[in-house]
């Protein structure tokens, strides 16, 4: 017997306190993978932020450091800029990124920092208990939007990789989903692509990722995937916005 | 040797697999593990094709894939 599938060695033994069903566990073995697969173990530097995510740190077995809120792609580009032989990656959810970090991400991707963000979209605070985010889909009920959010109140969802394709300086953006096989595979091309950037020195790469929240959407997994494939992936189209060197090409 | 092993400490249940699995041949298991929870079991190994979808779907990494070797 030979094994065809087993755990990545970049990613911890450490169970996931994640809920059942959560995207979380899925990107974190990916990137696990492409760390695994780019030889890159010894020299990567994660940056975990605040949200569900903020455990990150035990679950790599990689060096990790924590940042305040919102803070990661800051504290990533002073790690890198000091080390600049090091991968650094920031794994940042969409109340960290698109709400308290909007600043610290559109100016990181801006100066066009060598570094990877990993970014996982999934429409809602999940830690604090499922409030409205910026990225919360018109009409979605949360905590903090019992009615479903209102545009005239709350505004529309932020498309980050849309805002962030129009800065000069990316090199690649780009939306994927793990919502079935296909596109998960498709997720750990899009996150090879990007580190295997880094590793060339070439430049800011952006991946986000649509997701699922079973616990504060109220569905059950599979459920969920199907919502996410209803509902956000209309709001969120998957693709590529930004590809400078073409590597989704060559 | 089994072509299908899953750690059940660290299943939670969630049934990703198995709504994934395209033979069908996944299922929660009638006993309770000491989470609480159905782990998921392979109720028919000789079908297995070693695919692996089910080992890639799960977000707990708990599924490891054998294939026999030609």
């Amino acid at each position: 017997m030979k094994q065809v599938f087993s755990r990545p060695q970049s990613l911890s033994k450490k169970p996931f306190h994640y809920c059942p069903g959560c995207d979380h566990g899925v990107v974190h073995r990916l990137i696990a993978e492409v760390i695994d697969e780019l030889e890159i173990k010894d020299r990567t530097i994660g940056v975990a932020p605040v949200g569900c995510s903020v455990f990150a740190y035990d679950y790599f077995d990689v060096d990790f450091n924590q940042a305040p809120h919102g803070r990661a792609p800051a504290v990533a580009t002073g790690i890198k800029r000091v080390r600049p032989e090091s991968i650094v990656f920031t794994y940042q959810g969409d109340g960290d990124l698109a709400a308290i970090g909007t600043a610290e991400i559109i100016h990181s991707a801006n100066r066009g920092e060598n570094i990877t963000v990993v970014f996982i979209n999934n429409a809602i605070y999940g830690m604090t208990g499922g409030q409205m985010a910026p990225t919360t889909l018109i009409g979605m009920k949360t905590q903090t939007s019992p009615y479903g959010r209102d545009a005239s109140t709350a505004g529309n969802p932020i498309r980050m990789s849309e805002m962030i394709a129009t800065l000069e300086s990316p090199v690649y953006v780009t939306r994927v989903t793990v919502n079935n096989p296909a596109n998960l595979m498709k997720t750990k091309k899009a996150l090879y692509n990007a580190f295997k950037l880094q590793k060339e020195g070439k430049g800011f790469s952006f991946v986000e990722v649509v997701s699922i929240c079973p616990t504060n959407w109220g569905k059950k997994p599979a459920d969920s995937h199907k919502w996410l494939t209803e509902n956000m992936l209309p709001v969120f189209k998957l693709g590529t916005f930004k590809d400078i060197h073409g590597v989704e090409k060559s | 040797m089994s072509k299908w092993v899953i750690n059940e400490n660290l299943c939670k249940g969630c049934g990703i697999c198995i709504s994934r699995c395209p033979l069908k041949i996944l299922a929660f298991a009638d006993h309770l593990t000491a989470k609480g929870v159905h782990p998921a079991a392979i109720t028919d190994e000789a079908k297995c094709t070693s695919c692996a979808i089910c080992a890639r779907s799960c977000p707990d990494v708990a599924i490891e894939i054998f294939k026999e070797e030609k």
